[in-house]
């Protein structure tokens, strides 16, 4: 529960950057930029999420639990992520290997 | 005259089953989980009686392997994983950090009623022909070649995810925010961080097995292939899904019981904990480092070797924090004096029977070796050590620990010694052959074996029959006792925790002032005769 | 053996009268006599309840992340073994729907954040209605237009299973899974917009009666935090579903 009010002045700003972050991502779907594509798409999304957070959702004014709550539902994403795809990326690397 | 407490206060089914009081939910849960336990244990008597004889006489193939994915799909997710939590996770905790209830009363009966409805469909799959996939469900056999009843029974397990879930939500809100002032942290019940620990896992894995199910009956369903080969599917990748929760989940069954532990072994020994910070650090390390491991379960499934050394070594890993408890409780011992009431000996018993259990889980964990006894007895005993040897001995101590606070009755000690010296010996004379049939090359999951296991099959099933004796007995006069017990004290065992200072039962609110805490909740006396300050 | 039913089990120690570890204080300590309408008995403050309420949704939505993480996780997996196919498969879908619906999302959170706003400063019931039903309306409107994609994969033969066409693709059985995991996670999300639309029905109708002000308005935030959950999963599930290969298919 936060007490601070936020001024609708805010929250359109947040608004607006959000609507900007995805004409940005749609716009430079078209150019070819190899596996950068994929960077700056997941790095705009990542921005937007975290503006949603922050500001919609309140967590700029709340507890540091709540910072953390958040987080951990994060990394422990990452987590599974990483583990998985450590298989999967490395499958390859012995010749002979059962895939 | 009876004096008002949570189980005179309001009459009649309604009151029961419309209760938001965390006391009676403990209460409605600990009858259903018995009643699954029991569920469980028949399945379990029928795979233990087919494997008396070599061939595969009393039970065609296919409703064998029926027999073992029911047991295994009602005593993990119906039995093991809700037990202590639900039941004395549900009752001590409000009362252990000075609250009136859990933060979300009605939350707490919502999962009861989801835990039930769950339990529904499952029985519903048991009786309309059963589901013969393993409690494991691996891909492509479930999503495309079952006959059975996968979608039912994987939607009881999807419904009783959410029971789950939200007693974790519960147990960690109420933690952070309900506690009595002056109850920091690390004055808290260590009964208190294993819980939290295991709300932890709750929280972060059971949502992944939910949906998994779930894509296992979407693909049954609506044909979408997630997991289908010719769609260039990987079948290993359910098993990631799979084991990303279920190993976690083993952690969810055994934290709880050593909380339990934990609580037994200080008050009979009438000392405080040895190296308490140690123990509650061990719980969360326990949590985060079990969410690290599960490729363990892959080793032999097509997995990188590499990904699988990284699981090897962290699996080698979570066992630190778990020997760090175990040695903990015999320095807690060490020097104390010990009182052999029923709570001990149980609380005794898992110390050793969990050693061994953990000590065999390293064996597995080494690759080179798991080649070898992946699927086969040794792993079957391994996890029995723990779940049964451990969670259940952990179980059945607290619900004797606690039961003059939760009753308001004692149960007859000397019967209650006897009951957990038969589990001890029912235990090992099940178990321990299985190591040997395992490791000499008996696979799991098989209704015929060759004659030369029969023997260990024979030792194993001979001890079955006596642990059910062992598991029956308390159910006799625990039962017995409620109507003919003495009354009990409010602190009969002259322990130390909020628990033991309220009546027996406790009132509806616990506590009829908010208690104030000015240090930790388990101080014990020292020990005089030693001289130690 | 049991003794009879009236007698107290002797204790086998004596205790101190005063147990070490807690000092009951005389003052009442906990609840307030004088307490908020909405303050449940079990709290001791309506602050303390409003933390918990917050703590508790925030707990929720880390099992909804890992929830649909799942799903993200076996994307993962088959995008990077068949990028082409994935390629292929996200072409087809209209950029044109997808971005409008990002929009149409995007303003939704605005007018919940504002109708969170409006309840939390006190603002007249119909003023929080209002922000709500615009929620809501923007909600409805995201679902249509699922309705229309959906639709359109239908007649076309996309939708995976014993209908779907192989023979329009290059790579059908890569685009065959691209699809599989389109339904299985724009319908997961639907199905939460659905019910978060139906939440909203609830907290609409709380406060048309009144029921939220600046010191009670927990429902409307925590229902506020839900729907900016639905809203961040779908800001990833557009990039990654909508625009895979558009450089390479426009």
């Amino acid at each position: 529960m936060s007490e601070h009010v936020a001024p609708p002045s805010l929250y359109v700003s947040v608004f607006l950057a959000l609507m900007a972050g995805t004409a940005l991502t749609v716009f430079v779907a078209f150019y070819d930029l190899g596996f950068l594509n994929n960077v700056v798409m997941l790095t705009i999304a990542c921005i937007k999420a975290l503006l949603v957070i922050l500001f919609f959702m309140h967590v700029r004014w709340s507890t540091r639990l709540t910072w953390l709550v958040v987080a951990s539902g994060f990394f422990w994403l990452l987590i599974m992520f990483s583990i998985t795809m450590s298989d999967y990326l490395t499958r390859g690397w012995i010749a002979g290997s059962l895939r | 005259m009876e004096t008002l407490n949570y189980l005179n206060d309001g009459h009649g089914l309604a009151s029961w089953l419309l209760t938001k009081d965390h006391k009676r939910i403990a209460l409605l849960y600990l009858g259903s989980i018995t009643a699954f336990f029991a569920i469980g244990g028949f399945f379990a008597m029928l795979v233990r009686l087919e494997l008396l004889t070599p061939a595969g006489d009393l039970l065609a193939s296919e409703t064998y392997n029926k027999m073992f994915t029911m047991h295994g799909v009602v005593m993990v997710f119906f039995f093991l994983i809700p037990s202590i939590p639900a039941t004395l996770g549900n009752f001590l905790i409000p009362i252990m950090i000075g609250a009136k209830d859990l933060a979300f009363p009605r939350i707490n009966l919502l999962s009861w009623y989801i835990y039930m409805l769950g339990g529904i469909f499952t029985m519903v799959a048991a009786l309309s022909g059963g589901v013969d996939t393993g409690w494991t469900f691996y891909t492509p056999y479930s999503t495309a070649a079952a006959n059975s009843h996968v979608i039912t029974a994987a939607l009881g397990v999807f419904i009783t995810g959410f029971s789950s879930i939200l007693t974790g939500l519960n147990f960690i809100v109420t933690i952070h925010r309900m506690r009595a002032p002056g109850l920091t942290w690390f004055r808290l019940p260590l009964f208190v961080w294993a819980h939290y620990a295991t709300s932890l896992i709750m929280i972060l894995g059971t949502p992944v097995i939910a949906i998994t199910v779930l894509m296992v009956a979407a693909e049954r369903v609506l044909h979408l292939g997630i997991f289908d080969p010719a769609l260039g599917g990987d079948p290993v990748l359910f098993q990631h899904l799979f084991w990303f929760y279920s190993h976690p989940a083993v952690y969810i069954m055994i934290l709880p019981a050593m909380g339990v532990i934990s609580e037994i072994v200080q008050a009979f020994s009438r000392k405080n904990i040895f190296g308490y910070s140690f123990i509650a650090f061990s719980s969360l390390a326990i949590a985060v480092i079990g969410f690290l491991v599960w490729g363990h379960h892959l080793f032999v499934a097509g997995q990188s070797v590499y990904a699988g050394m990284l699981f090897s070594i962290l699996s080698f890993m979570v066992a630190i924090p778990s020997a760090i408890k175990v040695f903990n409780w015999t320095a807690t011992m060490y020097k104390g004096s010990v009182w052999l009431q029923s709570p001990m000996l149980y609380a005794i018993g898992f110390v050793g029977l969990f050693t061994i259990g953990g000590l065999t889980g390293l064996f597995l964990a080494a690759m080179g070796l798991d080649i070898h006894v992946h699927d086969t007895y040794f792993v079957v005993a391994h996890f029995h050590y723990i779940m049964v040897g451990g969670a259940i001995m952990g179980y059945l101590g607290g619900l004797h620990y606690w039961w003059p606070k939760i009753t308001g009755k004692m149960y007859p000690e000397p019967w209650a010694k006897l009951a957990a010296a038969i589990v001890f010996v029912g235990f090992n004379l099940t178990f321990f052959p299985q190591f040997v049939a395992g490791y000499l090359g008996m696979p799991r999951r098989y209704h015929a074996y060759p004659p030369e296991f029969q023997v260990w099959n024979v030792l194993s099933s001979a001890g079955a029959s006596i642990l059910a004796v062992g598991y029956v007995l308390p159910l006799i006069y625990l039962i017995h006792s409620l109507f003919y017990g003495a009354r009990a004290a409010t602190d009969p065992w002259g322990a130390k925790g909020l628990e033991w200072e309220i009546p027996s039962p406790p009132p509806t609110e616990n506590f009829e002032i908010t208690p104030i805490i000015t240090h930790g909740t388990h101080q014990y006396e020292p020990s005089k005769e030693v001289g130690i300050a | 053996m049991p003794e009879g039913r009236a007698e107290h089990y002797p204790g086998p120690i004596h205790q101190p009268p005063v147990k070490a570890g807690t000092v009951h204080d005389g003052q009442a300590v906990d609840a307030l006599h004088a307490h908020h309408p909405k303050l449940q008995h079990h709290f001791d403050a309506m602050e303390q309840q409003a933390e918990a309420s917050t703590l508790g949704m925030w707990v929720f939505l880390v099992t909804e992340i890992m929830f649909f993480g799942g799903l993200f996780m076996a994307y993962l997996v088959y995008r990077s073994a068949s990028p082409a196919a994935f390629q292929e498969g996200s072409a087809h879908l209209s950029i044109g729907w997808g971005a409008f619906n990002t929009a149409v999302l995007i303003f939704s959170s605005l007018t919940m954040a504002m109708a969170v706003r409006s309840a939390q400063i006190g603002r007249p019931a119909k003023t929080q209605v209002g922000w709500l039903l615009a929620t809501m309306a923007l909600g409805a409107t995201f679902l249509g237009v699922k309705v229309i994609e959906y639709s359109d994969k239908f007649r076309h033969h996309i939708v995976p299973g014993p209908f779907f066409d192989a023979s329009q693709w290059e790579h059908p059985a890569g685009v065959e899974m691209f699809y599989s995991l389109y339904f299985c996670m724009t319908g997961l999300h639907a199905l939460h917009m659905i019910v978060g639309i139906g939440i909203m029905t609830v907290i609409a109708i709380m406060a048309w009666r009144n029921q939220f002000d600046a010191d009670y308005y927990t429902p409307v935030e925590v229902s506020g935090l839900y729907w900016h959950f639905v809203d961040i999963v779908w800001i990833f599930l557009f990039p990654l579903l909508y625009l895979i290969g558009r450089h390479y298919h426009g």
